[in-house]
């Protein structure tokens, strides 16, 4: 029986020739990265392994991006400690104020990530890298300990799901879009414990920057991971990316998938998920009848932070002014998203309209600081998560949506379709 | 060791309970299980914490931890004292924290839907037999595999590792 590519990547790291869905084998990591939140966990698990070193110096990768720039004294003790561990066992790839950036915009950025790896993260988004082509997962601050120790973990190796998506989306439609779009038709645990595997004619429009938003959201359906083959969009980016050897793994013809979807993208609509789960999807087109009056928009996280999605925001943005009821936040994934940003002169579109343009952080995300929501107030917002009290305040509320949308409602001051506000120009 | 039989009270809690509510993220600003169990559950039920008792139990629907990576969230429930999470299933890497912790979990789609609050339970991890002491009835979960009962008895990831590396 053949092996979906999620396998194949996996029985190469345990040294198989061959693995089956269910099976439990221990692989070896190419990277193990934590934040400042769990890696400060894991240090102290570590340290009762007894382990002196950690496994590989270049292959441990801690950025502190979740609190920081410190937000209050405790982050700032917890920081303090990722950052002396990192300084006593010569990581590498630590990244700090200064070079930082969030976790997953950065590593596929600065080349530390590669496709054919297997990487596990502290953190649910690592899923992220599966736009590469690489088997990423998240895990907890003890497997991320363990990690660091021994350089290898345990998996279950999972079945899959597979997404065939033909078709090209129209103008307003992203990776996000596509991503929401999934997540309310299979619900937010429907590929629980499994790999999404996406696939079809339809990927060949999509960039980079749009995959890697639709792996981070893998997590969002429940998946194990999310991934995308290898093709001409994946090469042209390692190129200039990563000095990393390149392992291409391609599904087996005769793989076995749980399920196969397939979904033509020129049929989509920007998408929209209502408060408090991801799967609460409607198109905009629905969302705009419902008149949703918002107070703040967020456009940013490992989600929608890159390049692209400030692009969007500001060619939305610029010339006009946000509503003055919408407190508006921008924050690049990255510092060399940011200088981008600054180079082609983004930052003063998004700051001329009236928004602010923050250095990288998760801030907002998951209510760490820079922008918390009060009791009742809503916000749109370009990140994965929409539980309760995710940004603020439990009566609070969240709706995702891509950096088109969040950029355009907060122009209108409620929930609308980009092409009502974006005056044509893109 | 983990003790491989738990006994206590039942705690409802509905479907896709998510980490952001287990344990939110404004108080992981500080990592220390006790100071977390503070506030478990809190956005969901802030009175959690002062209802409970040692060796209580959670019984929940589907899809229970989802969201978030944060270890913060099996711990906090540990160290509030619950002595078990029984659900209809788990999200994985909630799942793979709780083991790897050691805090006791067991899927089990019948015990969630018929359990009530309340209700005393009875539970042995070496079998997977949940025991309803109100109702008399028994349901039968998946014990956890051996693989992860070996880990359990070394007593969770850490010691089994450290005996590992010891041995090299
Ligand atoms: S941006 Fe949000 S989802 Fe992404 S790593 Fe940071 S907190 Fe997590």
């Amino acid at each position: 029986m053949g092996m979906t590519m999620t396998q194949k990547i996996l029985a190469a790291h345990a040294g198989l020739d061959h693995v089956e869905a269910g099976q439990l084998i221990q692989a070896k990591l190419d990277v193990v990265l934590g934040n400042d939140i769990t890696t400060a966990v894991a240090i102290r698990e570590f340290a009762k392994t007894g382990a002196k070193e950690v496994f590989d110096k270049d292959k441990v990768v801690i950025v502190l991006d979740h609190f920081t720039p410190n937000k209050d004294i405790k982050a700032a003790e917890q920081c303090k400690a990722s950052r002396t561990f990192a300084w006593e066992k010569g990581i590498t790839h630590f990244y700090d104020v200064g070079t930082m950036g969030i976790e997953h915009a950065l590593l596929p950025e600065q080349g530390i990530v590669a496709p054919g790896e297997v990487i596990i993260g502290a953190d649910s988004h690592t899923c992220t890298y599966g736009a590469l082509g690489a088997f990423s997962t998240g895990i907890g601050s003890t497997d991320m300990a363990i990690g660091m120790a021994t350089g290898e973990t345990w998996f279950k190796v999972p079945s899959a799901i597979r997404f065939i998506l033909t078709g090209k989306p129209a103008k307003w439609v992203s990776g996000k879009d596509i991503i929401l779009h999934i997540i309310g038709m299979i619900g937010v645990d429907g590929a629980r414990y499994r790999s999404m595997e996406f696939t079809g004619d339809g990927i060949q429009y999509l960039s980079m920057d749009n995959r890697l938003t639709i792996a981070n959201m893998a997590i969002e359906a429940g998946a194990k991971n999310g991934i995308f083959p290898v093709d001409d969009i994946t090469l042209a980016y390692v190129k200039v990316h990563t000095k990393k050897p390149v392992r291409v793994f391609e599904a087996d013809p005769d793989a076995q998938y749980d399920e196969t979807y397939t979904i033509d993208l020129s049929t989509l609509r920007p998408t929209v998920a209502y408060p408090h789960l991801p799967e609460n999807t409607k198109t905009i087109d629905a969302a705009e009848q419902d008149h949703v009056v918002i107070d703040q928009a967020v456009i940013g996280s490992c989600t929608n932070g890159r390049l692209e999605d400030m692009k969007i925001a500001a060619s939305i943005l610029r010339g006009k002014k946000v509503n003055p009821r919408v407190r508006t936040i921008v924050i690049p994934g990255t510092q060399q998203i940011y200088l981008d940003c600054v180079r082609l002169g983004y930052v003063e579109d998004i700051v001329k309209a009236g928004a602010i343009f923050s250095t990288p952080t998760c801030g907002p995300c998951l209510g760490g600081h820079m922008g918390i929501l009060a009791a009742g107030e809503r916000a749109i917002s370009t990140t994965n998560r929409n539980f309760v009290g995710r940004m603020g305040a439990t009566t609070s509320e969240v709706y995702l949506a891509s950096p088109a949308v969040a950029a355009a409602s907060a122009l209108a001051g409620y929930i609308v379709d980009p092409e009502k506000m974006a005056g044509g120009e893109n | 060791m983990m003790e491989m039989k738990a006994k206590g009270n039942v705690f409802r809690f509905g479907d896709n309970i998510d980490t952001d509510v287990i344990i939110p993220a404004r108080y992981l600003n500080v990592s220390s299980g006790e100071e977390l169990a503070k506030y478990c559950m809190i956005d969901i039920d802030p009175e959690f914490v002062h209802k409970i008792h040692k060796n209580d139990i959670i019984v929940a629907g589907k899809n229970f931890g989802c969201g978030s990576s944060r270890e913060h969230a099996p711990l906090c429930i540990k160290c509030a004292g619950i002595s078990c999470i029984i659900a209809e299933n788990f999200a994985r890497i909630f799942y793979r924290n709780a083991i790897n912790i050691g805090m006791p979990i067991l899927e089990c789609p019948e015990a969630a839907k018929e359990i009530q609050e309340g209700d005393s339970v009875s539970v042995d991890f070496s079998t997977g037999v949940i025991t309803d002491e109100n109702t008399g009835k028994t349901y039968q979960a998946q014990p956890f595999p051996p693989f992860m009962q070996e880990l359990m008895q070394q007593g969770g990831l850490v010691e089994y590792t450290k005996k590992k590396l010891q041995k090299k």
